[in-house]
């Protein structure tokens, strides 16, 4: 198990190391020049010429991605082009949002889709799981920025209430926070929740059709204990890896969500510096987002051998 | 094949969605005649007005008809999601076969730089790529077909893989056939079910990041009527014009839906593992 873990973090280096030279390449052939951004249209060309070699942008590319590299290594991520601010405490300050944002979503998520899930494939072709069915496929058919701006406008209109604007952190004060955070993760919850419920609902439809559980049931075993006991319990490894894919993607940054909730995450940073052009922060950011999404499905990969004991790592 | 089209017929869901990507599709190509007005025709006296019988779903901010609009848009969603998954199928196809054909460094290699592509969110790459590109149609059918393109190739090698452990590929090598008749005609006919089903369920995300792109204001650029493009436009006014919100919204989430029921359906139906009973 040990040298399993070892051999997968090591297997991270080379993914991580392309995504960093792919993200650096595509941030030098952007149209648009971080120079003429920050220093406007009429800014003389000696100046913007200063501005490059203050960034090290007139450096030949392996000695820019050299420099890069070497900060990154010893946590050392640069500085913004655009607000001078250093670039790994923002990240992780806004890491801090977008974590907390993805944990509420899927709490939420699952509470609904895995009992959901579940029911369907107890009673396949019923219409319970016909209705099952179609909400789960409206949820992932609903795109997030649609079902955000229809919340707002319901809530508007019926309720007279708009969300709160602005962020306040849960440690601030919580009830606020969490006032803040509800909507943007009921929004985000939801389309989770589709997908978990579709794949939980094939899973165990496909468990349920096993040997073994005719056996069990033919020992007269409790319909409970057939699904909780046996099914379940075999029917998690999808299950989990469309959760992880899932959580990994949304730390990465629910960009969108983000954006119309003016929520400070990781998403909003990426979209910012890629619009300013800030290719230090687009950088960093990308790697770290990178960074999480493979640990997270590292993390579930490990999660499998707990759950299925047969699962060996050799 | 007409055993599946009868178990198609029979999966009420799955007809369902069919009939509405067949209904889609009808209302792309006749646009013209359907609309009663050209997408960008403005009647500015008649700016943000409700539905009525002139305007059927009401007006946008520059008096344009939502639906003429939502119905050029059913055009552009399409378009925009057939070659885009075009794109990405393709590439993914050609990379899949190779990789699982030949395995090996081949195939380390190859899976290597998709793992690459893996490791960034969807939206985040389709995002960058237009970011390099610049925002246009063409440039977001490139940047969804290239999202893409990893998820095909994983699926393509991994069917590849399962096709070529079959005595009649063993025999097929045994006696001399070249690797691209071998690739072309007997394992490619034989990987087409997962392939398919992916082809449907990407072109529902497809139509769905161009429409998230389009609302960033990063996709298909106005004044083309995008349905996303006319959601973000819109949000301004939602409150006081809700109408203007509202249809295309349905007009994105239905047409998504129609291609996950048939995506969906088809999985259940080509799934052998489903349909033992």
């Amino acid at each position: 198990m040990f040298t399993y873990v070892i051999r997968r973090i090591l297997m991270l280096v080379p993914v991580l190391f392309g995504v960093s030279v792919l993200i650096f390449l595509v941030m030098r052939i952007i149209p648009g020049d971080v120079a003429q951004t920050i220093l406007g249209t009429d800014a003389t060309p000696e100046a913007l010429q200063q501005l490059r070699e203050d960034f090290g942008l007139n450096l030949p590319l392996h000695i820019q991605y050299f420099n890069w590299m070497s900060g990154v290594l010893t946590l050392d991520f640069g500085e913004s082009m655009r607000t001078g601010k250093e670039i790994l405490p923002d990240i992780l300050s806004r890491f801090t949002v977008t974590f907390e944002l993805t944990l509420i979503s899927a709490l939420i998520a699952w509470i609904i889709a895995i009992p959901m899930g579940i029911i369907a494939a107890m009673k396949r072709n019923s219409n319970t799981d016909f209705g099952v069915r179609i909400v789960s496929l409206l949820g992932v058919s609903f795109p997030n920025f649609a079902l955000a701006t229809i919340i707002i406008l319901v809530l508007a209109l019926v309720f007279s209430y708009s969300p709160p604007v602005g962020y306040v952190g849960f440690f601030e004060d919580p009830f606020k926070n969490l006032e803040i955070m509800i909507i943007p993760a009921i929004v985000m919850g939801t389309s989770m929740a589709g997908a978990v419920m579709r794949m939980t609902r094939s899973s165990v439809l496909e468990i349920l059709m096993q040997d073994f559980i005719r056996t069990i049931r033919a020992k007269g075993a409790k319909e409970r204990v057939v699904i909780f006991q046996h099914a379940l319990k075999n029917a998690m490894i999808p299950i989990l890896t469309i959760i992880g894919l899932q959580v990994g993607t949304l730390l990465g940054g629910a960009v969108i969500v983000e954006q119309i909730f003016s929520l400070p995450g990781l998403g909003q940073l990426v979209l910012t510096a890629i619009n300013q052009r800030d290719f230090m922060v687009v950088q960093g950011s990308v790697l770290f987002i990178a960074f999480i999404f493979v640990l997270v499905n590292l993390l579930i990969d490990i999660l499998y051998a707990y759950i299925d004991p047969r699962i060996s790592y050799k | 094949m007409r055993q599946f089209i009868k178990r198609l017929y029979k999966d009420k869901v799955g007809l369902l969605g069919a009939i509405g990507i067949l209904l889609v599709i009808f209302i792309a190509i006749f646009a013209p005649v359907i609309a009663p007005y050209s997408p960008d025709e403005m009647f500015t006296a008649h700016a943000l007005e409700g539905p009525s019988g002139e305007f059927l779903l009401g007006t946008d901010e520059f008096g344009r008809d939502i639906f003429s609009r939502i119905i050029y848009g059913a055009q552009v969603s399409l378009q925009v999601g057939l070659i885009a998954v075009g794109i990405g199928a393709s590439l993914g196809l050609i990379f899949g076969l190779i990789a699982g054909y030949f395995q090996g460094k081949t195939d380390q290699i190859i899976m290597r730089i998709m793992d690459v592509f893996f490791a960034f969110p969807d939206i985040l790459l389709a995002l960058t790529i237009v970011a390099v590109l610049g925002p246009s149609v063409v440039n977001t059918m490139v940047a969804i077909g290239i999202v893409f393109t990893p998820v095909f190739t994983r699926i393509v090698r991994g069917a590849v893989i399962g096709v070529k452990e079959n005595e009649y590929i063993t025999n097929a090598v045994a006696i001399g056939v070249s690797p691209f008749k071998i690739v072309f005609k007997h394992i490619t006919p034989n990987i087409m079910a997962p392939f398919i089903v992916q082809i449907t369920l990407a072109l529902s995300g497809a139509i769905l990041t161009e429409a998230s792109l389009s609302f960033l204001g990063l996709g298909v650029q106005p004044p083309n009527p995008s349905w996303g493009g006319m959601l973000d436009a819109s949000r301004t006014y939602m409150e006081f014009a809700p109408w203007t919100i509202i249809f295309p919204t349905v007009a994105i989430v239905l047409t998504i839906f129609c291609f996950n029921l048939l995506g969906d359906s088809l999985r259940d139906i080509l799934d052998p593992k489903l349909n033992k009973e």
